[in-house]
């Protein structure tokens, strides 16, 4: 085993995702406690550029057809062969729809140790963030090949962004025939009637708004405010608003003036999607909700005891 | 016909304050109170969707734990047409390692052409369960999914990527598959309905015959968040906190 750690590179359509420039920067910081190098492993068809971006010490490229795009089959092999061959220290990926098909299936493949979830890295310890947010867990790399997912929320992309290019060494990946998972296409998302990533104040709600019916006090709210209704998962979940109105990891990122979170928890893959707002203000009967520890303003309170003196002084402050 | 297997686990509910244990090690179990897993909620309406369209049989498996049972007959309230319980040392729980080797060894015998279960838990962190027991079982993995149909051999689903981008993928069966979101949201059903079936139906229950825990970290520490920075927190009755929050909206820009 040598001291180096392996970064899985996720792109999409022709791009390179955030979390795995965020994933460098984890990398990177691993990297100094084991004094080895940080390697991006670039699986694809022709898409050797995508690598000039990526702030590593150099990237290792296989180049074929079934790589093209991602599928959960081709990249577990040819990862699973690239960790088989060259035994680094540790291999992280985003714990993302790409990174979670591969990781876990190769842990127990290669009957390796698998941390999942992981916001830090630093100082050789691995903390992930488990139960919503609610929990941080610290553990250690194995004395094998540890395999890691890491979640946004401890480095920021910009870190993990080279201007120089790395170095490309070309690797070759194993047979892939008899794949039993293949990409048909991609449906492209329908076009919401507004894109909640252009505007500037947003009302927020989430399970804790309870029926279908209460999302007209959030409307109201959000009439006064010159704002846009959006939702966590649940809400979209449930039928209740469109999938153009979710906001976190499977929906839109947004950084509006005012972010105004009413009945959401703050659950890491919300969060991720909105943690850049400039003004937070967060409305949540629990004082434990994970929302407070990334909200500008807190409000531990009923929602439902909140809403009809809070629409009334709007109103009167928007007339007066 | 298809043969579905749903593979599910109760979780903390967050909605309560969770605790961490004297050693600082865990989750303090004693007071902690579980739920379902709520995507391995939507793997179940998933699995009995697929079973009203395209006829076959649903075979749901959980290890036991606080309230499985109650879980167990409401999913055959819902339909569901064998209900699961695996026993064993249960009582600190278990990683997901551990699990998913008992949780394919109690599959394996139904031969299922699918098996379905959640794309995450609250508590994961070995990584989430579906794709270790496709491992262990040799079937093809994906995870994400919030759409599945079988054509024969074949299951089409739709895997969620960021944005609302869809990836629509062709799997050989027999697979596992994580669910995000099943096709409709999880159905309610009656308590009476439940009622009915912890007369009428039965748990079957399983030992599990070894808890493997290899390939799962353990974790040297676990602790609640100490925030680098928390929210200031507005205080006062409604009025006051809502005269409050209109200052805060009108120097945000909003009034
Ligand atoms: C792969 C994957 C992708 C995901 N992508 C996303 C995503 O893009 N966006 C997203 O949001 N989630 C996403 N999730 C789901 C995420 O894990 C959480 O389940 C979700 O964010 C929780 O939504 P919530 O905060 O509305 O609900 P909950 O976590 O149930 O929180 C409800 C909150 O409301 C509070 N509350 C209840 N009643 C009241 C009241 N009367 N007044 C005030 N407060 C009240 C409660 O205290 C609680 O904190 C994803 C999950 C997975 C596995």
């Amino acid at each position: 085993m040598n001291q180096d750690i392996y970064v899985i590179i996720e792109h999409l359509q022709g791009q390179v995702a955030d979390i795995s420039y965020i994933t460098l920067a984890a990398a990177r910081d691993l990297a100094q406690e084991t004094g080895g190098k940080v390697l991006g492993v670039l699986l694809g068809q022709n898409a050797q550029e995508l690598a000039s971006t990526l702030a590593a010490d150099s990237i290792l490229y296989a180049d074929h057809p079934a790589l093209a795009e991602f599928t959960s089959d081709a990249y577990q092999k040819t990862v699973a062969s690239l960790i088989g061959e060259n035994e680094p220290r540790a291999v992280l990926f985003g714990n993302t729809s790409i990174g979670a098909d591969v990781a876990s299936v190769l842990s127990a493949r290669l009957s390796l140790p698998l941390v999942s979830s992981c916001v830090k890295t630093s100082g050789g310890k691995l903390t992930s963030q488990i139960c919503g947010g609610k929990i941080m867990a610290e553990s250690e790399l194995a004395e094998t090949t540890t395999l890691i997912t890491v979640i946004p929320g401890g480095y920021k992309p910009e870190s993990g962004q080279s201007e120089t290019a790395p170095e490309v060494i070309l690797f070759d990946a194993p047979a892939l025939d008899d794949l039993r998972v293949t990409l048909k296409g991609y449906i492209e998302p329908e076009a919401g009637d507004v894109d909640i990533s252009k505007e500037s104040i947003l009302i927020a709600i989430g399970r804790g708004i309870q029926t279908e019916d209460n999302i007209e006090l959030a409307e109201e709210l959000a009439k006064f405010l010159g704002g846009t209704v959006c939702s966590s998962r649940p809400i979209v979940d449930q039928g209740w608003l469109p999938t153009s109105r979710l906001v976190g990891k499977s929906g839109q990122t947004v950084k509006p003036k005012l972010y105004l979170a009413l009945g959401i928890s703050g659950a890491p893959e919300h969060v991720e999607g909105m943690a850049e707002s400039e003004v937070i203000v967060a409305v949540n009967m629990d004082p434990n909700a994970p929302i407070f520890d990334i909200a500008t303003y807190g409000v531990e309170f009923d929602f439902f005891d909140l809403i009809d003196p809070l629409l009334e002084q709007v109103e009167e402050a928007k007339e007066g | 016909m298809a043969k579905i297997v749903a593979i599910v686990k109760m979780v903390p509910d967050l909605v309560e304050e969770l605790e961490i244990n004297e050693a600082g090690t865990g989750l303090d179990r004693d007071w902690l109170r579980l739920i379902i897993n709520e995507f391995d909620n939507h793997a179940i309406e998933q699995a009995i969707l697929l079973k009203e369209r395209d006829a076959g049989e649903v075979t749901v498996i959980a290890p036991d734990a606080e309230g499985v049972e109650d879980m167990l007959f409401t999913t055959a309230a819902k339909g569901a047409d064998r209900m699961i319980k695996l026993a064993g040392d249960l009582e600190e729980g278990a990683n997901n390692h551990a699990l998913a080797r008992a949780f394919a060894e109690a599959a394996k015998p139904y031969q299922p052409d699918l098996i379905l279960t959640g794309v995450q838990a609250n508590d994961d962190l070995d990584g989430p369960v579906g794709p270790l027991v496709a491992e262990y079982l040799g079937m093809p993995y994906v995870g994400y999914i919030s759409g599945v149909t079988i054509e024969g051999n074949k299951a089409i689903v739709r895997k969620e990527y960021p944005g609302g981008l869809i990836g629509e993928m062709e799997v050989t069966l027999p697979a596992v598959l994580g669910i995000q979101a099943g096709e409709e949201p999880p159905r309610y059903v009656a308590i009476s309905k439940v009622r009915q079936m912890m007369k009428t139906a039965e748990i079957d229950e399983q030992e599990i015959s070894e808890l493997n825990p290899n390939g799962g970290v353990i974790a040297k520490r676990m602790y609640l968040p100490e925030a680098a920075k928390r929210a200031e927190m507005i205080e006062g009755d409604e009025e006051e906190i809502a005269a409050k929050l209109v200052a805060i909206f009108k120097k945000a820009g909003a009034l």
